[in-house]
């Protein structure tokens, strides 16, 4: 029937390009365990996702903290419960939020600038000189940012906890009048090891996908400048979901059950 | 140059086939070239003259057929096995295919580096050394691929493809994009470099006066087969009518390009 042609072909071109996918992930995570590593561009990368990235993941913590101290407080009051505020962003943020929002940002920042550099080099001939020049590029350009990736998300994190709890402390007791030693020690009191552990687990994973999602695009970028654009939309806006989507498994995994 | 064709050749491609999809690109394609030979393959755009070069230096996986490289199959070949072969080789690249993360000095040095282990340091002067070859000045090592033109861009690539001192040089479309003159310049820098080496170098143009200079022997590529092939000096008396109308860049005869109206 013609309605089922089209829908056969949507869910064949889907099955071909998580085959394609799953196979580059294999080929890809197997160069990041084997010999050799070139730690001069490992370095260069973590220095990429690291370092350049912390104050648009600290900017983007300490509001969200702010906010997230504001609304509390607002919904809270009507029953009374606004003592619960320092509880509340402290879990929010180690949990969800920091690992959440860092991973989508890094998405739009280091996701989207991997796919238009290995995309840019797939369509001027650069990937071809890599394997002319008996190097491989899986080894030379993906795995590198892969471990770069998944290393240095965490580290975001950890700091954008750190950041997301300060921005709430600083509307707690300075625009609401909390008391600033009760305040931080009901923050210390509910930091636990759980939500802050599911959070650096969940920022190597975002860490993994975003690098992952930005040279899958680009290295199979095709057609010139048009072909980079897409590759670039396509790495943020898979890694985006994919994000999102491994986000409720690993909270499944962690607080899910029991 | 006198080509060594008694022995083996260097290169030996037998049944070449590739399709992408529907479209036949190459078709059986039989090609040798001598030990120290030069051979370019002359043929108008998209018959399939990138690709055959891709395919021996294993970018693109033949459907079928066989490539011998010093009588060592090279089809299938991955991982080492793959680099070894490659190594052998050295590519200039239509768009000379610099990688803008690098240094000029590093873009030449990547091959000596990253495929044999050299220091940093001694890479830095064999590159600039390879650049004086190619006619660049050691200022030109500490710049950028952006900050160059196209002409000092090719001999770039030129000084890369020839820093390992391979045994085979390939040349893809080497003069397209440039200035006549700086056509000539290059020309002679090939010629220059190969005879220097005593590298085998297998060509692809549809610049006929780039082919008539840098070749001894020419093959024409049409409809992904090797139709005629010759010394250079023989050419215009070919008595091929589809050489003939590729040599003179005439409009009429068998070729017909496809030409929307």
């Amino acid at each position: 029937m013609p309605i089922l042609q089209p829908i056969g072909r949507v869910f064949l071109n889907f099955l071909a390009a998580t085959g394609r996918l799953s196979l580059f992930t294999v080929r890809a995570t197997s160069h990041c365990v084997r010999p050799p590593i070139y730690p001069r561009l490992v370095m260069r990368q973590m220095v990429e996702i690291g370092y350049y990235s912390l104050p648009v993941v600290g900017l983007t913590t300490i509001f969200t903290g702010m906010v997230l101290a504001l609304q509390t407080n607002s919904s809270f009051s009507s029953v009374n419960a606004e003592s619960a505020t320092a509880t509340i962003v402290v879990f929010a943020v180690t949990r969800e939020l920091a690992p959440v929002l860092a991973g989508l940002m890094v998405a739009g920042r280091i996701g989207a600038a991997m796919a238009a550099e290995i995309g840019t080099m797939r369509v001027t001939e650069q990937i071809d000189a890599l394997s002319t020049l008996s190097t491989n590029p899986f080894k030379y350009l993906i795995a590198p940012r892969l471990i770069a990736g998944l290393t240095m998300l965490p580290i975001l994190v950890v700091v954008g906890d750190i950041i997301g709890v300060f921005g709430g402390y600083l509307i707690a007791v300075y625009q609401l009048d909390f008391n600033a030693a009760n305040y931080l020690a009901q923050t210390w009191r509910y930091v636990e090891t759980l939500g802050v552990v599911s959070g650096i687990v969940k920022a190597a994973c975002f860490g993994f996908i975003v690098s992952l999602m930005g040279c899958y695009h680009g290295y199979h970028s095709s057609g010139g400048a048009q072909g980079v654009g897409a590759a670039t939309t396509n790495s943020v806006v898979s890694a985006s979901i994919l994000i999102l989507g491994a986000n409720y498994l690993i909270t499944a995994l962690f607080f899910g059950v029991g | 140059m006198d080509a060594d064709t008694s022995a083996r050749p260097k290169i030996r491609i037998r049944g070449l086939s590739v399709a992408f999809g529907t479209k036949h690109v190459l078709r059986d394609l039989d090609l040798d070239v001598g030990v120290g030979e030069s051979v370019v393959i002359i043929g108008g755009s998209g018959v399939g003259k990138s690709v055959a070069l891709k395919c021996i230096l294993g970018l693109v996986q033949p459907d079928a057929g066989s490539i011998q490289i010093d009588g060592e199959e090279v089809v299938g070949l991955r991982g080492r096995a793959l680099d070894r072969v490659n190594a052998k080789i050295g590519m200039l690249f239509q768009s000379a295919a610099l990688f803008d993360s690098l240094q000029v000095w590093e873009n030449v040095a990547f091959g000596l580096i990253q495929g044999e282990g050299m220091e940093r340091e001694s890479a830095h002067e064999k590159a600039v050394e390879k650049l004086a070859q190619v006619g660049l000045g050691a200022d030109v090592a500490d710049l950028w691929p952006a900050e160059l033109s196209g002409g000092m861009r090719k001999r770039v690539g030129l000084a890369r493809a020839i820093a390992t001192d391979p045994e085979i040089i390939f040349f893809d479309e080497p003069t397209t994009g440039l200035d006549p003159i700086m056509g000539d310049v290059i020309d002679k820098l090939i010629v220059e470099c190969v005879r220097g080496l005593g590298a085998t170098a297998l060509s692809i143009t549809h610049d006929m006066t780039s082919a008539r200079r840098i070749a001894d022997r020419v093959a024409m590529l049409h409809e992904g087969k090797i139709i005629w092939t010759g010394p250079v000096a023989t050419i215009d008396q070919s008595g091929n009518d589809y050489v003939e109308q590729f040599i003179h860049g005439k409009a009429e005869g068998p070729i017909q390009m496809q030409v929307r109206r």
